[in-house]
């Protein structure tokens, strides 16, 4: 039982994933076609980031690396009513999700 | 135990993210995100975080997801069509991302002092973290409260405005 309490992941691991699930956020941005989709993407980048930050906050036994994340939570919340209520507005006036053909500002 | 716990979250994490990737359906992208997100906040109790943990499983997998998973199923979002995407994305996007994840991974790898996490390490308690945020940190808490009065003010002005005009039209 001890040794099992004992067995250790090294942080350099979590900071990879963290990497990992970032990147596919970016991938997820560039080839997503779906307006709510390509939003998600954002979602899943910002989670990527907040698990940089609590294995930082582990490192440097830092309590303001978890608040940090506490705020990018509430930044991402008001962000998701704002952009969800800007997806609903959209698609009442151009009745399409695509990214494609939203294009008015467009060169 | 900890390494066992972090390999199947890890895997959950990644498979979950690669399948919101694979998805031509929002519906599908969208539970997949939460797959994501709750295996996140199991890695954040491992990592000691536990206020976070709750958070991120009420914030996140709870309120943020309800959202996107109500706006997707109100719009009737279908299938998302193919295209090839933008130029751009292609010749530019994807070698820049591979290219990005290279130079943290190999930056992350060579770094010096990076230390080891446990189950034994102890946890940050809610206390030591609502003493920091109500003592230093008021100011920004409370203008992080402002911001989302102003989110909800938004939120409601720019989805009721469509609905205005277009009973506008309707009557005449």
């Amino acid at each position: 039982m001890n040794s099992f309490l004992m067995q250790e992941v090294p942080l350099s691991w979590y900071l990879l994933l963290s990497a990992a699930l970032f990147s596919l956020g970016v991938v997820g941005f560039l080839i997503k076609r779906n307006l709510i989709t390509v939003f998600m993407s954002i979602e899943l980048m910002l989670n990527g980031v907040n698990l940089s930050f609590v294995t930082f906050a582990h490192q440097w036994h830092a309590v303001k690396g978890q608040i940090f994340v506490f705020f990018v939570m509430l930044v991402a919340a008001a962000e998701a009513a704002v952009g969800l209520a800007i997806i609903i507005a959209i698609f009442r006036a151009r009745a399409t999700l695509a990214v494609d053909r939203i294009d008015l500002m467009k060169l | 135990m900890h390494l066992i716990l972090f390999i199947v979250f890890a895997g959950f994490c990644l498979a979950g993210a690669i399948n919101l990737l694979l998805q031509s359906h929002p519906i599908n992208s969208a539970l997949s995100l939460i797959v994501v997100m709750t295996s996140l906040a199991v890695l954040y109790l491992m990592l000691g975080a536990e206020f976070l943990a709750a958070a991120q499983v009420i914030v996140y997998a709870g309120a943020i997801m309800v959202l996107f998973t109500f706006v997707i199923m109100l719009l009737n979002a279908g299938r998302e069509d193919r295209t090839l995407g933008s130029r751009a994305a292609g010749r530019v996007g994807f070698p820049a991302v591979v290219a990005v994840l290279a130079v943290i991974a190999t930056m992350i790898l060579h770094a010096h002092g990076l230390g080891v996490a446990r189950l034994s390490d102890g946890i940050t308690t809610t206390e030591e973290l609502s003493a920091v945020l109500f003592t230093k940190l008021l100011l920004p808490f409370e203008v992080t409260s402002v911001l989302i009065l102003i989110a909800i003010l938004g939120a409601v002005a720019l989805a009721s405005r469509g609905n205005g005009d277009q009973e506008r039209t309707g009557g005449r």
